[in-house]
């Protein structure tokens, strides 16, 4: 039960790392990225390939966010020119690419078997309950870190440009800012940290695959930025943490109601967390960093 | 391996024409509606399972089945629509794509909760291919065509000459004006929604007929839809079609260089490559 509660900690953690990431794109930037699991993906590999291969952990995870913090910057500077609903689609379509490529390059992600034996901090030393425990903190303390660190971004004179920027691109530029420098920033730090993120994911289960990329990945993290509400760095975490317990306890659903498969419980399951997504974008839209409202009517 | 080009070139244009029923469903409602509805993706999923349902369960001909899908997507769409997404459309279009991503893992569930995650497949007499020359055809594939070159004109038809085709673009074109002009701009909506969607499952059960369908169906098609769409310009109908060509085509004729697993990444590319050069597609929006 304790290795449950500390694992359910650890997942909660990872979700509110990737939902501070997202918020500094979104959030900050006001820049859609619906290929968030492609990022997940990227940083998740990277530092589980290259610790197998003998790099320290913690010299891995900073090579993780490089590499998917890279990423974002090309994804970002190829679609500067894009409007917001373009964006979409071609994020959510970098997502999808990268779990192509992790399902069908078998020489380096092992394909859809994934790979098994990452390392993870003082695993072999200490016993799997303390490794729980040691994780826990470490998740808890980088998450009060960037938790930090966000917060300041977002007072700090790079923030209200961002900010600024999110509002209304064209004054931005007017009042002088480096507008499409900041975006690809903004996009480049976000996608830093997920990738981040990824790589604990990684380093934790000892395990990963790409299945676990799928764009639902992107939908539960939504939900965590957008149930947190404002934008803020403190919603992006207090969301994660909503959405975990919603997530854990709808795991119990098969036994509550009897003769239902797998199967049937799963999909139940991800009706449920697709249906509350629209609950509380209908309960507290104004949660949500608004998009530039389109001169279009309202239909 | 350049032998192989013409027969890329056949599957391609036939993959072309049938892509191009779903790419035109969407561009049609982002063209009234101003937002990328995402839920297309399961929208196609459903389709192609009232279409088996129909087919399989209830032994109706294909053309018949063809009707299912496109009154059960139709229904389906507008329910998601008046419960999940028009509330919405006054906080922006970002929201409301968000919103129907959401809607995607619900419908798509609500499919694997009915049917399960088997692979199933239509109830099809098995043909011989046709050959000719050194090019083979399936009937089934002319078949598919045939109905959605006939699928095709029809839209055409009813956006060109119909009074609800008109107040369609009417209302694409300048809302405003077209409210002032006493057309219910709520209507004319929730109608592009239920031929748009109708039109998307339709295109799902014409992509599913030619092998197994599974409740992933719709988001595998997903990136060579929108990259139709895309490609050609949002919201533009001949863009549709012109981008449902061009992505078809491509991806067939990218086996002459790729592995078959990143057929569908080519759509991708073709995205990439089209917004670098033209950030509003090859048309542009709106062309009619």
């Amino acid at each position: 039960m304790v290795s449950y509660l500390l694992a359910t900690l650890v997942i909660a953690g990872i979700y509110a790392i990737l939902a501070l990431g997202l918020n500094v794109i979104w959030g900050l930037g006001g820049m859609v990225n619906l290929g968030l699991a492609g990022f997940f993906a990227v940083g998740a590999y990277t530092s589980a390939l290259s610790s197998i291969g003998g790099l320290p952990i913690w010299l891995a995870c900073i090579l993780a966010m490089v590499i998917a913090g890279s990423i974002g910057a090309l994804l970002a500077r190829l679609t500067l020119n894009l409007r917001g609903d373009y964006l979409a689609i071609v994020t959510l379509g970098f997502g999808e690419l990268v779990r192509l490529i992790a399902a069908n390059e078998l020489w380096l992600t092992n394909g859809s078997d994934g790979i098994s034996g990452i390392p993870g901090p003082w695993r072999g030393d200490l016993t799997p309950l303390q490794f729980n425990m040691l994780f826990a903190v470490l998740i808890v303390v980088l998450v009060v870190t960037i938790w930090w660190l966000t917060t300041n971004l977002r007072k700090s004179p790079m923030g209200r440009a961002l900010r600024a920027l999110a509002d209304d691109e064209t004054a931005a530029a007017v009042a002088g800012k480096p507008v499409r420098k900041m975006k690809v920033q903004a996009f480049a730090l976000g996608s830093a940290v997920i990738g981040f993120g990824g790589a604990l994911y990684g380093h934790y289960f000892s395990y990963i695959a790409p299945d676990l990329f799928r764009p639902l990945i992107a939908i539960y993290i939504f939900l965590a930025v957008t149930a947190g509400g404002t934008g803020r760095p403190s919603g992006a975490v207090l969301g994660a943490i909503v959405v975990i317990a919603v997530l854990e306890g709808t795991r119990y659903f098969g036994d509550v109601i009897p003769y239902l498969s797998g199967v049937k419980v799963a999909a139940l399951r991800e009706i449920l967390v697709g249906s509350l997504l629209v609950v509380i974008m209908r309960l507290r839209p104004e949660g949500l960093i608004p998009a530039r409202p389109t001169t279009r009517a309202n239909i | 391996m350049l032998d192989l080009l013409p027969q890329f070139l056949l599957n391609g244009i036939i993959y072309g024409a049938l892509l191009a029923v779903p790419a035109v469903g969407f561009s049609a409602m982002f063209s009234v509606l101003r937002f990328p509805n995402f839920s297309v993706a399961s929208q196609a999923t459903v389709g192609a399972f009232a279409g088996y349902a129909a087919n399989v369960w209830l032994g109706w001909p294909i053309l018949l089945a063809v009707v299912a899908a496109f009154l059960v997507s139709a229904v389906i769409g507008v329910i998601v629509d008046e419960v999940a997404l028009r509330p919405l459309r006054k906080h922006g279009a970002l929201t409301t794509a968000i919103a129907s991503i959401a809607g995607v893992v619900v419908l798509e569930n609500v499919v694997r909760f009915i049917f399960g995650n088997d692979m199933r497949g239509y109830d099809l007499p098995l043909v011989r291919d046709l050959r000719f020359w050194d090019l083979r055809i399936g009937p089934q594939q002319i078949n598919n065509l045939l109905i959605a070159l006939g699928i095709m004109a029809v839209i055409f038809a009813v956006l060109r000459f119909t009074r609800i085709g008109k107040a369609m673009r009417a209302v694409a074109d300048n809302p405003g004006l077209a409210e002032l002009k006493g057309i219910d701009s709520i209507q004319i909506g929730r109608l592009a929604v239920f031929f748009g969607m109708g039109i998307v499952g339709t295109g799902g059960l014409l992509l599913g007929l030619g092998n197994s369908i599974d409740p992933m169906l719709g988001f595998r098609f997903f990136l060579p839809i929108f990259a139709a769409a895309v490609v050609g310009g949002l919201g533009s109908t001949p863009g549709a079609v012109l981008g449902a060509m061009v992505v078809g085509i491509g991806e067939e004729a990218s086996l002459l260089l790729l592995s078959p697993a990143y057929k569908s990444a080519v759509g991708f590319l073709f995205i990439v490559i089209v917004l670098s050069f033209r950030p509003r597609g090859i048309l542009g929006e709106r062309a009619y």
